[in-house]
This record gives C-alpha cells, sequence and structure tokens, in this order.
C-alpha cells in the first residue's frame, strides 16, 4: 500500500479525489453479469459463423471443396480467402494480417484459418465444417526457435532474406531481421572487467490468457455500410485493418467495443473479425463468431519463445564495465517487432558506460505472435536479471547492492538510445533494500530473488468529449477501452478538475461514431493519454461555464475564477456577487448558450517510462522439483496514481502472470508440429491457491509531461517475475535456472545433472 | 439424442441393454458433458442415474460401507464415518476439481471414466472397495481394480452400470492415504499419484499392506513387491528404500505433456513412500 497518494511533491498540487479509492463504475454490471461482453449480443437474423482450421503444422493447400457444405440445409455462406481478396499490394504488415485471417495457398501453422461458414445454428455450421474437403500436401515445419535459424530449417516464408544486415543475405532464411542497439565500445569494456559472466538463456512460449475468448458480432449490409460489436482492446484499430482488409470505407464501418474479459495485449490485434465481417457481407446477414478457448490457444496472439547469450563485465568493485545481449525471438511464421523491443528492453535499467543488444527476429510454424503485456521485455530481463544476479554473486556484493550502484538515473543515456528524465528505477531500489521482506528469515528449502524491470509505455492518439446535463450530471466519452478499471480512474479526474463528486460523472467508451479516433489501449496508455485529453475537455468545459458565469453577471471573463465545482467572480468589484454553482450554470445552459461540453484531441506524447522491482520468496520441494511462491513483494513507480487500488491490482495481476510464465506455462508442441496443451487443463495459468497475497507498494516519481504526473503502471510488473523466481528458485535448490518456465520435471532435471557433475568432480 | 432419467437401477439397465448406438450413464457428468461440448462425443442415450434413490445415499452395513454412485465428491466429504474410517479415499474423492466439480463429480464417474490418472481410484483399490454391478443379468459384485482394463475401457458389458461402491468396515489399526502430484495447487490431473492402506499387528508392525499407484501405466497398477516391502516393518527408512524401488520398478508411464517417464517414475516412488508414513500414523504406528 502505498501511505499517502494525495500530493505529488512535483506540482505541488492539492488533489481532492485523485488518489482515492471509489468503487469502480462498471463494477456492480460485471459481478452481476448484467455487463455485455463480446458474445453477449445478439441480432434479428444472426447466424452462427465457424472457421475450420489446419491440422498440419505446415502444408500447401492444394484445392478447397466447399460444394457439399453450401448444399447443407442452414448453410447461409462459406468463405475461403478468395471472398477476401488481396488489397493491400501483397506484403507488408496488412498483408500479413489477411493471410493470418484466412490462409491462402499455404497453412502455416496447426490452427491456421482455411475456410469458414455462416450457419442458421451452431450444429449445422459445425456439420458444414466437417463437409469441407481440403487437399492438403504436407510440408516439413518448424517450431524451435533455435531449429528454425538453422542453414538446413525449413523455410517458413520463401523470400524471407535477413534485414539490416550488410551485405544483404543472397539465400532464404527463417530470419526475419537482425537489429541492434547500444553505444560505446563492448571489447573495451569486458578488457576493463575482472568477472566476465556469459551465460545462454531459453523461455518457452506463453498466452496471455485472458479469460474471455474472442467474440464478435458482424453485420455487413449491401449498401457497403457496416457494424461490428467485439471484444477488443482497440476498436478504431480494428476499424482500419477490416476496413483495409475489406475493402469498406473507414466511416462507414461502426465499431462498439464491449465490455472485455482481459486482453493483455491479445486483443491488440485482429484474428476472426474480417472473417466475420466477410461471411455476413456474404451471407446479407448478422454473423456471431465465438473461438472456443482451444481455438483462443491455437491461433490468437501468444507471446515469442525465445533464446539468448548474456554477457556481463565488472570490475571486483562493482562497476558494469560492458555488457551485451544477443536475442533470438520467433514472431509465429510473419515477421514481427518482437526481437527489437527485447534489444531495446534488455538493458534499460542500468547505466552502462558500453552496451551492445543484437535482436533477431525468427519465422516458425506457431501462430502469429501478438504484443502481451509489455511484450519482449520479461525474456530478455529473465536473462539479464539472472546474470546480474551471477555476477554480484562473483564479486561477493549482494544483489540489490549491485544493482543500485549501477541504475541508471536522471541524464543516463539509456541502451536503447534517449537520455531519461526524472526515473523511478532508484527509488524502486532503495525501497526493496529497505522493505522488510528483504530481512525476513527463510525456512528450509526456500530462498530468495529479487529483480528490476522496464516499460517504456506509450501515449498515443486520444479524443475525450465532456457533455454536462442540465442537472449538473456529466457524461464523459473517452475512445480508450477500459481493460483495468480506467472508468474510475477517468471519473476521478474529471471530477477533480470539475469540482463535483465522483458519483456525479458517468464515463463511457464510445464506438468509432462518436469520437475521433483513438489508438488502441496498449502500452499502458488508457489513464495516462485520456486522462490527460479529460483533464484538458474538462477544462475546456470549465471555459464555457466561466463564460456562461460572466455572460449571467455582465462581467469580462477574465474576472471568472473557476474553484471547488464553482464559477467565482474575482476582484474587489465583484464582492457581493455569490458563486454560481456547476449545477446553476447547467440548469440555465438551454437559455444562456444551449448545451455545455469540451472536448480535446491530441497526442499524448511522453508517456514516461517505468520501473519496478520485485522480491519473491519461493519454497521447492526437491523431491518432486514442485515450487511454492510463499511470498512476494512488488514495488513501481506509477508517477502518480490516480486509483490507487486499480494501480495495486495492475501491479498484482501482472505479478500473477509473470509468476505463472516464470513455473508452469508453456506452448507444448509435438514432433508433428501439433500444438498438445490448447486448453487450460495443460496450459497451466495460476488458480488463485496458486498465489501468495502479492504485496504492492506504489511509488510516485511524477512523470513531467502529465498534468498530473501519471505514467503507464499495467505492464512494467510482468518484467521483474521470470528472474525474480528463477534467482529465487535458483537461492533455493543451488542450481541456477536458466529455462523458463521452471516446471517440476524441469528443477528435477536440473538437480540431477547438477549432483551427477558433483559426483563427477569429486571421483575426479 | 435421447435423455432419460430412470428412478430404478433396474430400469436403468435395461434402457441401456436396449439401447440402440452409443449408450452412457450420467452422473455428475463432469467428464461425461465435458466430452460431448468438446465434440469428442455423440451419444444416441444418456441415462441419467441421479434420480434413482439406491444411488443416491451413503450407508453403513454390517461390513462397511455402501456408497451409491450418484452420491458426489462433496456429499462424500460430508460423512464422518466414512472419512473416519477410510480418510485416503475421501481425500482422494475430495481432490477432484474444484468446489464447483466436487458439487457434482463422482466416485463411480470417475471410475468409470477410466482415465489413468483417476485420483479416487488408487485409493479405492489399495482400501479393497468392491463394485456393485447391474446388469440385464442381475448383480454381481467386483473387485475395483477389475473394472477398468484400459485408457477409457471398462470391463462393463453392454447394459451394465455400477450401482454403488463398497469399503470394508477399516478399524483402528487400519489406515490408508492417497497423495498425487500436480504441478498446481487444483484444477489440474495427475502426473502420478500413489495410495497406501496398512493394517498393524502386535507391536505396530506392518501386517497387511497394499501400494497402488496412478498414471504411470495405462490402469493403476498394484504393486505387490512394495506391500511386501514394508510388511513386517516398522516403516524404518530400509523398509521405505525397498517400497519406494519396488515402486520404480512398476511404473511404465508414457512421455507426455504432464511429465516425462523419468519425473513420473521418481515421484511415484517419492509419494508412496510419503503416502505409507501416512497411513502408517493414521493406524496408530509411530
Ligand atoms: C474442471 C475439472 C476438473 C477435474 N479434476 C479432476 C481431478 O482432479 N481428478 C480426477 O480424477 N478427475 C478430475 N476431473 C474429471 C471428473 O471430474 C472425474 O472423473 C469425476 O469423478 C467424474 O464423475 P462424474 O460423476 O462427473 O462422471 P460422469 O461424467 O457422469 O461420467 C463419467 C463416465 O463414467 C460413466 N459412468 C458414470 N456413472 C456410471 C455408472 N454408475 N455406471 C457405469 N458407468 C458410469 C459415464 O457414462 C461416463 O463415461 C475433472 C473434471 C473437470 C471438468
Amino acid at each position: 500500500m502505498s501511505d499517502n497518494n494525495q500530493n505529488t511533491n512535483f506540482t505541488n498540487q492539492e488533489f481532492k479525489v485523485v488518489g482515492s479509492r471509489p468503487e469502480r463504475p462498471d463494477g456492480i454490471d460485471k459481478v452481476t453479469g448484467r455487463a455485455l461482453y463480446g458474445a453477449d449480443t445478439y441480432a434479428p437474423g444472426q447466424l452462427v459463423g465457424a472457421i475450420l482450421r489446419s491440422p498440419h503444422a505446415h502444408a500447401k493447400i492444394k484445392s478447397i471443396d466447399t460444394s457439399k457444405a453450401e448444399k447443407l440445409k442452414g448453410v447461409k455462406a462459406v468463405l475461403t480467402s478468395k471472398d477476401l481478396p488481396d488489397l493491400v499490394g501483397g506484403a507488408g504488415p496488412n498483408y500479413d494480417i489477411l493471410v493470418n485471417c484466412m490462409a491462402r495457398d499455404r497453412a502455416l501453422y496447426d490452427g491456421h484459418a482455411v475456410a469458414a461458414v455462416a450457419a442458421i445454428d451452431e450444429n449445422t455450421a459445425r456439420k458444414a465444417l466437417k463437409l469441407i474437403k481440403v487437399d492438403y500436401k504436407i510440408l516439413p515445419h518448424v517450431t524451435d526457435v533455435d531449429e528454425a535459424r538453422k542453414p538446413n530449417a525449413p523455410i517458413v516464408q520463401p523470400g524471407t532474406r535477413t534485414a539490416n544486415v550488410e551485405p544483404a543475405p543472397t539465400k532464404d532464411s527463417n530470419i526475419a531481421a537482425r537489429n541492434q542497439f547500444g553505444h560505446g565500445d563492448v571489447d573495451e569494456g569486458f578488457k576493463q572487467a575482472d568477472v566476465i559472466i556469459e551465460k545462454t538463456y531459453k523461455t518457452e512460449q506463453t498466452h496471455q490468457g485472458y479469460i474471455e475468448p474472442h467474440a464478435c458480432l458482424a453485420s455487413v449490409g449491401p449498401d457497403g455500410s457496416g457494424e461490428l460489436w467485439v471484444t477488443t482492446q482497440g476498436h478504431y484499430t480494428f476499424r482500419t485493418v477490416c476496413s483495409t482488409l475489406l475493402g469498406l470505407d473507414i466511416a462507414k464501418l461502426k465499431v462498439t467495443s464491449s465490455e472485455i474479459g482481459g486482453g493483455f495485449g491479445g486483443k491488440t490485434h485482429v484474428w476472426m473479425e474480417p472473417v466475420a465481417l466477410g461471411l455476413s457481407r456474404k451471407a446479407n446477414r448478422p454473423v456471431k463468431v465465438v473461438m472456443s478457448r482451444e481455438e483462443v490457444f491455437r491461433a490468437s496472439g501468444p507471446t515469442a519463445s525465445t533464446s539468448m547469450d548474456i554477457k556481463i563485465g565488472a570490475t571486483r568493485d562493482g562497476r558494469i564495465t560492458a555488457a551485451t545481449a544477443d536475442l533470438r525471438y520467433q514472431g509465429g511464421p510473419f515477421p514481427g517487432m518482437w526481437g527489437l523491443l527485447g534489444a531495446m528492453t534488455s538493458f534499460a535499467c542500468y547505466n552502462l558506460p558500453n552496451v551492445k543488444t543484437v535482436a533477431w527476429d525468427i519465422l516458425v510454424n506457431r501462430p502469429k505472435v501478438a504484443a502481451y503485456r509489455a511484450p519482449s521485455a520479461p525474456m530478455a530481463a529473465f536473462g539479464v536479471e539472472s546474470t546480474m544476479d551471477l555476477v554480484a554473486d562473483a564479486i561477493g556484493m549482494s544483489p540489490v547492492d549491485f544493482r543500485m550502484l549501477n541504475a541508471a538515473r536522471e541524464g543516463t543515456r539509456a541502451s536503447y538510445g534517449p537520455t531519461y528524465g526524472p526515473i523511478g528505477i532508484l527509488p524502486t531500489l532503495e525501497a526493496v533494500k529497505n522493505h522488510p521482506h528483504m530481512t525476513a528469515p527463510l525456512g528450509p528449502n526456500q530462498g530468495r530473488g529479487m529483480a528490476c524491470g522496464f516499460w517504456f509505455n506509450f501515449g498515443g492518439q486520444t479524443a475525450t468529449d465532456l457533455n454536462i446535463s442540465t442537472d449538473g450530471t456529466v457524461n464523459l466519452t473517452i475512445g480508450t477501452v477500459d481493460v483495468g478499471g480506467s472508468r474510475a480512474s477517468m471519473s476521478l479526474i474529471a471530477a477533480e478538475e470539475l469540482g463535483i463528486s465522483y458519483d456525479e460523472i458517468k464515463c463511457n467508451i464510445g464506438d468509432t461514431n462518436s469520437l475521433g479516433h483513438n489508438d488502441t489501449t496498449e502500452g499502458s496508455r488508457g489513464t495516462f493519454s485520456s486522462g490527460m485529453a479529460t483533464i484538458f475537455a474538462a477544462r475546456q468545459a470549465i471555459d464555457v461555464m466561466r463564460e456562461r458565469a460572466a455572460q449571467k453577471w455582465e462581467i469580462p471573463v477574465e474576472e471568472v475564477e473557476w474553484k471547488d465545482g464553482e464559477a467565482h467572480a474575482v476582484g474587489v468589484h465583484h464582492s457581493n456577487l455569490i458563486p454560481l454553482s456547476l449545477k446553476e450554470i447547467a440548469k440555465a445552459s438551454p437559455r444562456t448558450g444551449g448545451p455545455i461540453a469540451g472536448h480535446n484531441e491530441t497526442v499524448a506524447d511522453n508517456a514516461g517510462v517505468s520501473f519496478a522491482s520485485h522480491i519473491c520468496d519461493v519454497e521447492v520441494d526437491p523431491e518432486t522439483g514442485s515450487t511454492r511462491v510463499i511470498r512476494y513483494t512488488v514495488v513501481q513507480d506509477a508517477g502518480k496514481a490516480i486509483h490507487p487500488q486499480y494501480v495495486e491490482g495492475q501491479f498484482q495481476g501482472a505479478a500473477a502472470q509473470g509468476i505463472g510464465w516464470a513455473l508452469n506455462e508453456e506452448y507444448i508442441y509435438g514432433e508433428d508440429g501439433r500444438l498438445q496443451n490448447a486448453g487450460f487443463l495443460d496450459y497451466r495459468i495460476p488458480v488463485c491457491s496458486d498465489l501468495p497475497f502479492i504485496d504492492t507498494k506504489i511509488l510516485e516519481i511524477p512523470n513531467p509531461d502529465h498534468p498530473y504526473g501519471v505514467r503507464g503502471v499495467g505492464e512494467t510488473s510482468i518484467v521483474p517475475p521470470l528472474a525474480a523466481i528463477g534467482s529465487a528458485v535458483s537461492n533455493a535448490v543451488g542450481v541456477r535456472m536458466d529455462h523458463v518456465p521452471m516446471s517440476p520435471p524441469r528443477i528435477r532435471a536440473a538437480l540431477k545433472a547438477q549432483a551427477a557433475s558433483e559426483k563427477a568432480v569429486s571421483a575426479g | 439424442m435421447r435423455y432419460e432419467a430412470p428412478t430404478t437401477t433396474k430400469e436403468a439397465a435395461n434402457l441401456l441393454a436396449k439401447a440402440k448406438g452409443k449408450a452412457f450413464v450420467l452422473a455428475g457428468g463432469t467428464d461425461l458433458l465435458v466430452r460431448m461440448k468438446a465434440g469428442m462425443l455423440e451419444p444416441d442415450l444418456v441415462v441419467d442415474i441421479k434420480r434413482i434413490p439406491a444411488t443416491r445415499k451413503v450407508t453403513k452395513t454390517a461390513s462397511g460401507f455402501t456408497i451409491g454412485a450418484s452420491v458426489s465428491g462433496a456429499e462424500l466429504g460430508e460423512n464422518k464415518a466414512v472419512k473416519k474410517a477410510w480418510p485416503g479415499v475421501v481425500e482422494a474423492t475430495e481432490l477432484i476439481g474444484s468446489d464447483q466439480v466436487q458439487g457434482r463429480c463422482t466416485m463411480v464417474g470417475n471410475l468409470c471414466n477410466a482415465s489413468p490418472a483417476a485420483d479416487s481410484v488408487p485409493a479405492m483399490i489399495a482400501a479393497g472397495a468392491k463394485a456393485a454391478i447391474v446388469g440385464p443379468k442381475g448383480k454381481r459384485s467386483v473387485a475395483v481394480e477389475k473394472i477398468v482394463t484400459g485408457p477409457g475401457k471398462t470391463s462393463l458389458k453392454k447394459g451394465e452400470m455400477i450401482e454403488s461402491i463398497s469399503l470394508p468396515k477399516g478399524g483402528a489399526k487400519i489406515g490408508d492415504a492417497y497423495l498425487r502430484f500436480i504441478p498446481r495447487t487444483e484444477m489440474d490431473i495427475a502426473v502420478c499419484s500413489a495410495a497406501v492402506c496398512l493394517e498393524l499387528g502386535a507391536k505396530n508392525v506392518i501386517k497387511k499392506a497394499t501400494v497402488v499407484l496412478g498414471a504411470v501405466a495405462p490402469t493403476a497398477v498394484t504393486v505387490p513387491a512394495a506391500a511386501k516391502a514394508i510388511i513386517g516393518t516398522k516403516l524404518d527408512d530400509d523398509a521405505l528404500d525397498a517400497l519406494a524401488a519396488a515402486c520404480e520398478a512398476a511404473c511404465n508411464p508414457i512421455d507426455d505433456k504432464r511429465g516425462t517417464i523419468e519425473f513420473r517414475t521418481e515421484v511415484a516412488a517419492v509419494l508412496a513412500r510419503r503416502a505409507a508414513k501416512i497411513a502408517f500414523e493414521r493406524a496408530g504406528g509411530k
């Protein structure tokens, strides 16, 4: 808990409601079942859409015979890639999305969509899928990131030549791109080191595991206008992508975001929505498509699996002299920015004279990778932070002191280029060092680890409307989907600005017809960017209200001040004027110039980087390899916590996902290239009883580029857990774990390998 | 698909016997309905046995306990007498699923689903449970270990269903225990498991024992060599080592997404050791 969130020293602002903890406005609907999620709406004449998926990891599609399915009674449309012609020029990110939505000449992974039907009910739709005959020629496949790099690996996308290498390669490979960041001279730096540690790590592929599967209701009319109701993190982005792929006018497709049952990045991307629209266009009826959990796992956005080499050198007194990372990230069958983000984030916590990070983006026959909470950063941090501990150990320094000595600070040149403003890495480390958790006694088979994490955060395009009703209540319409309680935060901000109570604000998420473009809720931007736009929209409405008061008082508007929800006339001449409340001004508005509103359209820049440091205790059963997290503490910089409870919720949620990733979650592929655990039984996200209460501490190092000092908070805390748990497990069992997840069989195998090598040493 | 909910076991057996196509008994449905929803099964007839009074109750008999085939895990857990006599069996049944699943799932459904990883099965076998089978030709009683013949396969003939499970009386000198390994703390399927039931004689020396392993072979495996290793002992370290070695030798698991051969084999032995200690303590051993 943060002790005092009412003030930030940064702007000397006194907050009245920001920093308090009211109940979220969407809470009651969610717990009573009244909230409408992606699968919860219906349209007259609605059909059920279903998708046929490739059972092969890699296959040429020789032909698709849909004639029998088309003839089945109740089937209204059958769709293949022919119904989604290429309108985007045969290359580039939108073409990749098109190919991913519906395979064209080749199925690129187990679960890749190859055809779809719309029928009067689910049974008919399922029957119709069975009647579609696809003639496949099975091709060799590769699913492992390291196998895919080998020279003789099956080529996932013919024509792929590694970008950004000199000279340009003359042969196809699965290495889509190389990206490099850093500064200084690492060779020189390593020469100055007393201790150099180099180690290889591997992390397996994980899924965001949102509880609500992808679902939508699509309707396209013969006039080329359409509507899409969908569970998404970014309905404007969905609108742009879907209309581009289908050849619709952007303004004629109305996309409404439903309540969202989790996204964590996986709902920043379209999967079956263009197919649903295509089916609807063909059938001339509304079509609803709801993915099964199996489809979600097989065919929607997991994060990358990786392998990496990390090397860090330091002097005996604890100064890092050089650091390098060679990172391999797979993005599924399409090039992505996943390796690039790993290379940018890997050493962002530290002040390094010489640093070089090189990332390789690799193609494999797995689903198209999508963002997952601080995408790519947790894996790189696992390698870097584990190696940091090894170096600290080798020079006999505590992991916290070693990090504090090398932490980035204001003015540090980040390993990915920019120079930092005021940042929170050092304060989070100080808080960790002084936290009672760090000195609490440990029992047998228990170990403690700590680790740091960084995330950029994002601002982006934002549009917000604020409308004041005649009774003085306020409609605030924002365009960023509420994935983490942001409607509560926005209402607090509007209440703070207007000087009215939280309960008098109704915050809505506008559909794409009601506001200008809003970027997707990603990069922890919701509260930062829509919060900023809400402040400015409210201030604009306040200006209107000041004018109305000035008009009534017949004084210049400059002599009207807004304070505590009222217009006050300022100056000696007006001491007899009784302040006008927002309610009074609103009530009079029909006769004083009409509706009172404020709006704001902006590109919110400088979202403000955020850092976290975590502490974790585990207990490992050495006989079974089973690990329990017994205590966990998150310290993170929030800039300014608008609604501290929901900030804590973000910290806890991110840590919980990191714990699952660290210990058990992984995509398991068979020799046949098929996903073996496409369900929550064998893809093990933690259940409630697997987790301790996750303790949180909010630090507030204000972001100078936000009026309240806000930084994004949603992602950073998934970055440290892999490494924090890795070190805790390693400290508990005495073996450094280098492969995530640290599942019981992997821990047992590591322990046995260690015992065998000790035996060999003592025998030798 | 036809759905029937008869009120007598005989009626149920008749429906099953006369059924054309695929017929299934529906107890809690926590396996059956899941499979149907996943499209793995398309039954022609489903016979719900929850309206049959004989399947709904737990009764104390002269020879022990009779547990009806549609008694849920939660209901069994509330039965103090069974819990006292057979804590291992009850714990094993209560491990199935979550609170929600417990409200529905049954021991018999767990048995007839015939998964190698079924939790209640090793414990039932160790305790010496018997299944009362009703079919077109009448009733018969069969030891639980004779029911499952392979993954998804049972020895029940067409038209046959299990009406109840009977457990012996138990006693002050008898103790049982069941442990499973799962990577999570709940909502998971055993990667391997072990049940031990033992009876102490004079001076707390083990007189009788049964050791059963789960999820390490196509069906639950009874390991007589492991029992032999501890009979005549007071469960000293040597006896436990011998038990563990016998268990490892009896394992014949597969490598799959839930665990490797090596892992399952080693951990099954670890669990057997731990279960034996608990059972020994429960039987009054020191
Ligand atoms: C979320 C979840 C978690 C689970 N966790 C576990 C777990 O931890 N451990 C575990 O072992 N299992 C687990 N299971 C599987 C399942 O819950 C158990 O196997 C349960 O005991 C089945 O009982 P039921 O009454 O629901 O069976 P049902 O689904 O009703 O039946 C299962 C099978 O047995 C047959 N059958 C049922 N009763 C009879 C009868 N009287 N005579 C003949 N045949 C019959 C049915 O026809 C069917 O083939 C889980 C299932 C779910 C959905």
